[in-house]
């Protein structure tokens, strides 16, 4: 019975993810991204704690303390203060075509389904939905850093892709050994600092946070004869 | 005494230690000392392995075959020669103003993480590991492009950055999707993301799974490798860079990434028996091979253009190994080899001629021949050699490619054909001109250091005219083991 209840409550998180996923894809005001992002790390700790619980297993209540810490805690403080310096809090980024973006967003959300579907061998129905999820989430994060201008939302995108993965290696594969995940926490700290670097180069240099500012400097380079 | 551990640690012992370092020539010079360390460890280490088909060491967590050794090698040593080649060069760099001294820390620093992070990923027995490794090369290497600080280079980084991270993380799905697969069969622990473990258990991994993981991984690592579409960053960040980052990453971390395809395709053929992964790597082989020829042509930087032959001959040894044949396999495996040679031997020189005419544009570009003749003759014997001449290296893979492909498919010579001659006229559209076109006066005299050039471009030679008995022995066996999918 209890399996089954917890079974329930991972199903409900992955929907909530799922929701976040498109919550993120829809803002358009700078704080309101970083706000969605943060519960959306906080929601993948509990999601690996409820897991850890319900599978006994351990190695996963440390993912979870982790993911709260860097995803839910560290990472959105670290691009808040990055937005506080730089001064674009309040700055407000224009959606193209919002409309068609979410309804791309809903075809992508019914394509992972589709290509999910058909794995019927070994796995149950909730380890097939929760997959069908993430994978969504992924694409859903990915079709957030190409709609995006802006360097910082573009790097929120990102980050959303990794929280994702993570829900996939959760939710379908009840977590990564340890080591793996350990690896891969590292990495997108790095890939953090290297991104808190990287925008106060290109706010200097370029004056702006716009990706297409700095593309023009790439491009101009083979104009210029 | 344990080579596995002495080849990983030396690098990130290294690069600890160059970060802490003030002084950049001694710096330049300690960067020689640990590479070439690594580079005798390495070569220990294939030794020990030569005996053996393969080695399990740490609770097999490190496995070498056949197929990773000579790569293990081959990085090592391209490693070395490209700090032989980077003291002069940076330290004109840093006489220029382009660089300060700052920034030469974090340059040799992050170099040799790179070497480590590539070192490691060759090693590792753990898909797992191999990704985390592959994310921590590329990381190093952003670091890497954008350090001249100039605009287009910030702007390469970042694009760099956002695609390979977007790649990157697809191939991260791939992995966990083969993760979801393989732990029901292994059990969850460590032994579902072991290569030795999957290539034993293959057949009995879900078919329509790893079908799906395979198209993720192939985007994924295909970004990385360079593939079009996704090839878009590869141009900038080999041009913006710093050009001893330009060798190692045309040399180096493209045949990583292919490396991480070519394994996972090897698991992926075991566990669906049908010929799929093989097409989608022909396809896009066949696709990059085409585009990279014709841009190639377009092109007005010396590095960019050199950058556009980097895809064309990744997406010849994708193609190569998405036939599958032995005999294909065999040629790809050579041409990963002379590719990576000739290629930073390329880089090297075009390095030297940037600095010495203070520009990349080839239109500035000219008489290289007249006023500093041995970067005019290594230019010249480069590109014949990439372009394919006989008697280098290149020919004879390109041969061997071009025989298996009349064997399997013989109506993909023709297009394969054509993408080689289209490469080959760009190629010496440009270096004809910059070789021999008429004197510039604006020649400045840097320090050049042919030796590594050399060093390079012979051993391509070599390659070409006879291969030595224990790598053509290790080609085989990698072939082997490639197209009868691992186990």
């Amino acid at each position: 019975m209890s399996i089954a209840f917890s079974q329930q409550v991972i199903n409900g998180l992955a929907a909530l993810t799922l929701l976040i996923s498109f919550a993120l894809l829809a803002q358009h005001r700078m704080l309101s991204v970083l706000h969605w992002f943060a519960a959306q790390g906080i929601l993948l700790a509990i999601t690996a704690a409820v897991v850890a619980y319900s599978t006994g297993e351990h190695e996963l209540y440390i993912s979870a303390i982790m993911t709260f810490l860097l995803k839910g805690l560290l990472l959105p403080w670290m691009l808040w203060r990055a937005i506080r310096k730089l001064h674009v809090h309040r700055e407000v980024e224009p959606l193209m075509n919002n409309g068609m973006t979410v309804v791309i967003a809903v075809g992508v959300t019914l394509f992972s389904f589709h290509i999910i579907a058909p794995i019927e061998v070994l796995s149950d129905l909730m380890t097939r939905n929760s997959m069908a999820i993430a994978m969504a989430c992924v694409l859903l994060s990915m079709l957030m850093m190409i709609t995006r201008k802006k360097a910082i939302t573009q790097v929120i995108g990102f980050l959303a892709v990794e929280n994702s993965l993570f829900f996939a290696a959760i939710g379908a594969t009840n977590g990564m050994p340890l080591v793996v995940e350990i690896g891969i926490a590292f990495d997108v700290l790095i890939a953090a600092l290297i991104f808190g670097l990287f925008f106060f180069h290109i706010n200097n240099t370029f004056d702006s946070m716009e990706i297409d500012t700095m593309n023009a400097s790439l491009i101009h380079k083979d104009d210029d004869e | 005494m344990n080579f596995f551990i002495a080849t990983l640690l030396t690098p990130l012992l290294g690069g600890i230690l160059l970060g802490l370092l003030r002084n950049p020539k001694r710096a330049a010079k300690l960067n020689i000392l640990i590479s070439a360390t690594t580079f005798t460890f390495s070569i220990l280490l294939a030794l020990q392995v030569l005996g053996q088909e393969s080695l399990t060491t740490l609770n097999g967590w490190f496995y070498l075959d056949a197929y990773n050794v000579f790569l293990v090698a081959l990085t090592a040593f391209v490693g070395m020669t490209t700090t032989i080649f980077s003291k002069p060069y940076m330290q004109h760099e840093l006489e220029i103003g382009r660089v300060n001294e700052r920034r030469m820390r974090l340059y040799h620093s992050m170099y040799q993480l790179f070497q480590f992070g590539m070192l490691l990923g060759f090693t590792t027995n753990n898909i797992g590991v191999l990704w985390v490794s592959l994310e921590l090369a590329t990381l190093a290497t952003v670091l890497l492009v954008s350090l001249y600080r100039t605009p287009a280079s910030i702007a390469a980084a970042w694009k760099y950055f956002i695609l390979c991270g977007m790649g990157i993380a697809l191939a991260l799905f791939g992995t966990v999707l083969v993760f979801f697969t393989s732990s029901v069969v292994l059990g969850h622990s460590n032994d579902a993301l072991m290569w030795t473990q999957l290539f034993a258990h293959a057949s009995e991994l879900d078919p329509t799974v790893m079908s799906i993981a395979f198209c993720f991984l192939m985007v994924g690592y295909g970004t990385k490798v360079g593939l079009v579409p996704m090839h878009a960053w590869l141009p900038d960040a080999h041009g913006e860079g710093p050009t001893p980052v330009s060798a190692v990453l045309s040399g180096l971390l493209l045949n990583l990434a292919l490396y991480a395809l070519v394994r996972c395709k090897m698991l992926v053929d075991g566990s669906t028996n049908t010929d799929m992964a093989g097409h989608i790597m022909m396809g896009f082989g066949m696709v990059s091979l085409l585009v990279a020829a014709m841009s190639l042509h377009k092109q007005s930087d010396i590095k960019r253009m050199f950058s556009f032959s980097s895809i064309e001959h990744m997406a010849l040894i994708t193609f190569a190994f998405g036939i599958g044949t032995p005999l294909a396999a065999f040629a790809a495996l050579l041409h990963m080899t002379v590719h990576s040679l000739i290629k930073s031997g390329i880089f090297f020189t075009v390095g030297h001629a940037a600095q010495v005419m203070g520009t990349q544009k080839m239109a500035e570009i000219r008489g290289l021949i007249y006023h500093h003749p041995g970067i005019g003759w290594g230019l010249l014997i480069g590109t014949a050699a990439i372009a394919g001449f006989p008697p280098f290296g290149v020919f004879m893979s390109e041969f061997l490619l071009f025989t298996a492909t009349l064997e399997s498919y013989p109506w993909l010579a023709a297009p394969l054909l054509l993408g080689l001659l289209i490469a080959m006229g760009g190629l010496f559209r440009f270096v004809q001109p910059m070789v021999y076109g008429e004197t510039a006066e604006y020649a400045k005299s840097v320090h050049v250091n042919m030796t590594p050039v050399y060093i390079h471009f012979g051993l391509a030679l070599l390659l070409g005219l006879s291969i030595p008995g224990f790598l053509s022995t290790w080609y085989h066996q990698a072939a082997t083991l490639i197209v009868g999918g691992g186990a």
